[in-house]
């Protein structure tokens, strides 16, 4: 356990790195979505664009910052710290790497029993942001966005919850520290179905969750003048979107950390340099760059669902298939093993 | 959305992603224009007297959709003609910011006289620069008010920013 101070300066740092990460994420998604459909996207601004995200949070500062006459203006202004401070708020509780191993610090902020319940949690709270934005905007498009938004989520938080239950049960424990030491799929072959199952299902669930396509109904620009932020603009406006790409981030994060490993780097690297797999930070970084681009894939690849088939997907499906996943997790747990 | 069509679907997206992107780097790279395409006009001469076609006749003004054209026609001087005919344009004008660049002049013109070019970097910044005079347009004068501009602050040559093919009707203009 740090102290205090430390764990403060290091919530502090992570902020500043995660909204550097936003930053750079857009540059890596207009990049490679221009790859995608045979682009090369923005590469203008600085060797390879790299300064293009500069150059756009120059201009979206210099913005005119309009609130609606009718607005509730301060839930308004407060609808988008809600939404970026908990999307913030969620990676803190990621580890990064074994105790200890930044130079004596631990390389996260906390290590909660709970860490998963946070996550989920402060996901989900997220939403209110959404919600609350639509609301006091006093507009029927926002209305409307931020009703779908949240009809969303809170649908797919049922996927999103129960495909973790195979986790939880085969590592026994909230702790995401713990469940990346325990790496689930080192635990039985038996279990590899389930697995592979919940895995799938808490990656359609996350996506649905931070709104990446196909499940990209909250801001439906073609149809709804991008939603729950019609009414937004200059900063609230970016805060709104640094959410959603932290929200991204996080979604990442999470998958690597419960399915794919976390922290820990392929053992064979350890033939290699001795102790590679264990260094912190670099192969959480990896994995979320990697799962961020298969993110990115989605959104070149995929068109948005129409609004029933978003809702039937998942209660019908989803749920199902989540809820089989952890059945078969839970009967392969007390009947095989 | 059958889980094998998502598949199928990406897939093809991933091929993409290796394939070699078909962006032109346009300023520093030349964009590839089809001989037919109609950028800013061309005033042509007969070749062998080198006499300007154009008569005066501002029929291509009244084929003009967009009113871009201003016409004055004035008597040859029988000894020292300017133009092949009777009368020529003393004055010829188009306002590039009401053109559209539909080619009915050209088709209008009887004598072949004004032809429309490949050029197209015709951007500027006062209203008035975008009326092109004879001494803009007639053949021989390469690149927009502004690219020449440019050109003689820097003491170089006008640089056009793309290539196209030939076209017959464009006598004299060999880009
Ligand atoms: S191209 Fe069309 S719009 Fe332009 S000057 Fe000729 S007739 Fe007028
Ligand atoms: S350009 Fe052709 S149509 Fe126009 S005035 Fe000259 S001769 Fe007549």
């Amino acid at each position: 356990m740090d102290p205090l101070w430390v764990i403060f300066l290091k919530a502090f740092v992570m902020s500043v790195l995660l909204l550097g990460g936003f930053a750079y994420l857009t540059w890596y998604q207009r990049r490679l979505l221009g790859r995608f459909q045979h682009r090369l996207g923005p590469n203008r601004t600085g060797p390879f664009g790299l300064l293009q995200p500069i150059a756009d949070a120059i201009k979206m500062i210099f913005k005119q910052d309009v609130t609606p006459t009718r607005a509730d203006k301060f839930v308004f202004i407060l609808a988008p710290g809600i939404s970026v401070v908990f999307a913030l708020v969620t990676f803190g509780a990621i580890p990064a790497g074994p105790a200890n191993s930044f130079f004596g610090l631990d390389p996260w902020i906390l290590d909660l029993d709970i860490g998963l319940l946070y996550v989920l949690a402060t996901t989900s709270i997220g939403v209110y942001g959404i919600f609350l934005g639509g609301w006091a905007a006093n507009s029927k498009y926002s209305l409307l966005g931020s009703l779908r938004s949240s009809a969303q989520i809170i649908s797919y938080e049922l996927g999103l919850g129960l495909s973790v239950l195979s986790v939880i049960m085969i590592a026994g424990t909230l702790n995401l520290r713990e469940i990346v030491e325990l790496n689930v799929w080192s635990v039985s072959p038996w279990l590899w179905p389930g697995l592979i199952v919940a895995l799938f299902a808490f990656w359609i669930s996350a996506t649905a969750e931070v709104s990446n396509v196909p499940f990209d109904l909250p801001e439906a620009e073609q149809e709804l003048v991008a939603g729950y932020i019609t009414e937004y603009s200059s900063l609230k406006f970016a805060l709104f979107f640094m959410a959603e790409y932290v929200g991204m981030i996080n979604a990442s994060a999470i998958i690597a950390t419960l399915f794919l490993g976390g922290y820990k780097g392929p053992a064979f690297f350890d033939l290699l340099i001795p102790g590679m797999s264990e260094w912190p930070f670099i192969w959480l970084i990896l994995k979320i760059v990697l799962l961020l681009g298969v993110f990115i894939w989605l959104q070149a690849s995929l068109m948005r669902m129409r609004y029933d088939q978003l809702m039937r997907f998942g209660w019908v499906w989803l749920f199902e298939i989540a809820l089989g996943a952890a059945l078969l997790t839970g009967a392969v747990i007390a009947f095989v093993l | 959305m059958s889980i094998l069509n998502v598949a199928k679907g990406m897939g093809v997206t991933l091929s993409h992603l290796f394939k070699k992107p078909v962006t032109v780097q346009y300023p520093e790279e030349k964009a590839q224009i089809q001989a037919r395409f109609r950028g800013r006009h061309h005033l042509l001469r007969h070749p062998d007297t080198g006499l300007e076609k154009c008569i005066g006749c501002s029929l291509c003004a009244a084929a003009c959709p967009a009113y871009a054209i201003y016409v004055e026609a004035a008597e040859n001087d029988p000894d020292d003609p300017t133009s092949a005919g009777e009368r020529y344009a003393s004055i010829y004008e188009i306002n590039m910011l009401r053109c559209i660049f539909c080619g009915f002049c050209e088709e209008a013109c009887p004598t072949g006289a004004v032809v429309l070019g490949h050029e197209f970097e015709l951007a500027d910044f006062r209203y008035d620069h975008f009326v092109y005079g004879k001494e803009d347009m007639l053949v021989g004068v390469k690149g927009s008010k502004w690219q020449r501009r440019e050109a003689e602050r820097k003491g170089g040559e006008v640089e056009l920013g793309f290539q196209a093919g030939p076209r017959p009707e464009l006598e004299g203009v060999d880009y």
